[in-house]
């Protein structure tokens, strides 16, 4: 089993990487795209005798506690079994 | 009176402050390895400049888990002093020790060189020898210094006198360009409600001679010195 944690920047709070990577978007030609945030992306693996429930707790804590900072980051947790 | 360094893998910033604390500021100092639980002893801990975990996962996000921080929290709670310089300001952030966040450089690159800071509040451990008015100049040296926090958070930072420092015009006047790295309100250092624990992201430890550049770095540490010897 998989748990899957997206860990992004607050709306509220400035991405300069992600907009200096949208300038490159834009050099190459996609002036369709009015914004870039960037993020990361965790994969947690589980034994496959874990319930679907305990990991997802796990992330979860796991997210709120290490992965990202609660004062400028939101976080995500998807199972993937 | 005693001063401890604490040395996480990837503190490169530790031999700075342990040279100044025991030559300028002529005080006994120990290094304080980052497994170490026992602080007894102690007035005063530096949490010093560097990379510590390499910067992984977030700057100072992986040093808050080593069994030192515990016992820093602890240290803290007692009234006794922590002085976190850079990357550890990033780590007492990360810890809980302070509040806000600092994030990536606005202008996305490392940063390194002299600026200028004002001093807002005189009435703290790490302020009371430096004059009304003083500005100070003190190298920067990172990537990650753009000081951020909530709307009611820097309220209460305002309201608490909790903003030490900020980056400013050799005059003193705090502009857009004087911002080294983006940091709201121009924030270069904060200290938590009980003024005992202070993060700053300019290195006073780097102006403590006059061959360096400057000596103003020496004001911040004689203060804490007073503070420490309760005078």
């Amino acid at each position: 089993m998989k748990a899957k944690v997206y860990v992004t920047l607050k709306s509220s709070v400035l991405d300069p990487q992600g907009k200096a990577i949208k300038h490159s978007a834009e050099s190459l030609g996609f002036d369709r795209i009015e914004d870039i945030r960037q993020g990361k992306y965790f994969e947690l693996a589980f034994g496959d005798d874990t319930p679907e429930d305990a990991a997802r707790a796990s992330a979860e804590k796991i997210a709120k506690d290490v992965l990202a900072n609660p004062v400028i980051e939101d976080y995500r947790v998807e199972i993937e079994s | 009176m005693k001063f401890g360094v604490v040395v996480f893998p990837g503190s490169n910033c530790d031999h700075d402050a342990y040279h100044v604390i025991s030559k300028h500021v002529g005080q006994p100092v120990d290094f304080i390895w980052h497994k170490e639980t026992n602080l007894s002893g102690f007035d005063a801990l530096i949490i010093p400049g560097g990379f510590s975990y390499g910067d992984y996962l977030r700057a100072g996000a992986l040093a808050r888990f080593s069994p030192v921080m515990a016992a820093v929290k602890n240290f803290a709670a007692e009234g006794k002093y922590v002085f976190g310089i850079c990357n550890g300001f990033q780590i007492l952030c990360e810890a809980g020790l302070l509040p806000g966040a600092l994030i990536r450089n606005a202008g996305l690159h490392f940063v390194c060189r002299h600026v200028n800071i004002r001093i807002e509040n005189l009435n703290t451990p790490f302020t009371n020898q430096i004059e009304n008015g003083r500005v100070l100049s003190i190298p920067v040296a990172h990537a990650e210094g753009n000081y951020v926090c909530d709307d009611a958070t820097f309220h209460a930072l305002e309201e608490n006198g909790q903003i030490v420092f900020r980056y400013c015009e050799p005059d003193g006047e705090t502009t857009a360009e004087s911002n080294p790295n983006g940091a709201r309100s121009n924030i270069a250092g904060i200290c938590n409600q009980d003024r005992n624990v202070l993060g700053m992201m300019p290195h006073p430890e780097r102006a403590c001679e006059e061959m360096l550049g400057s000596n103003d770095g020496r004001d911040i540490f004689s203060s804490l010195t007073r503070a420490i010897a309760g005078v």
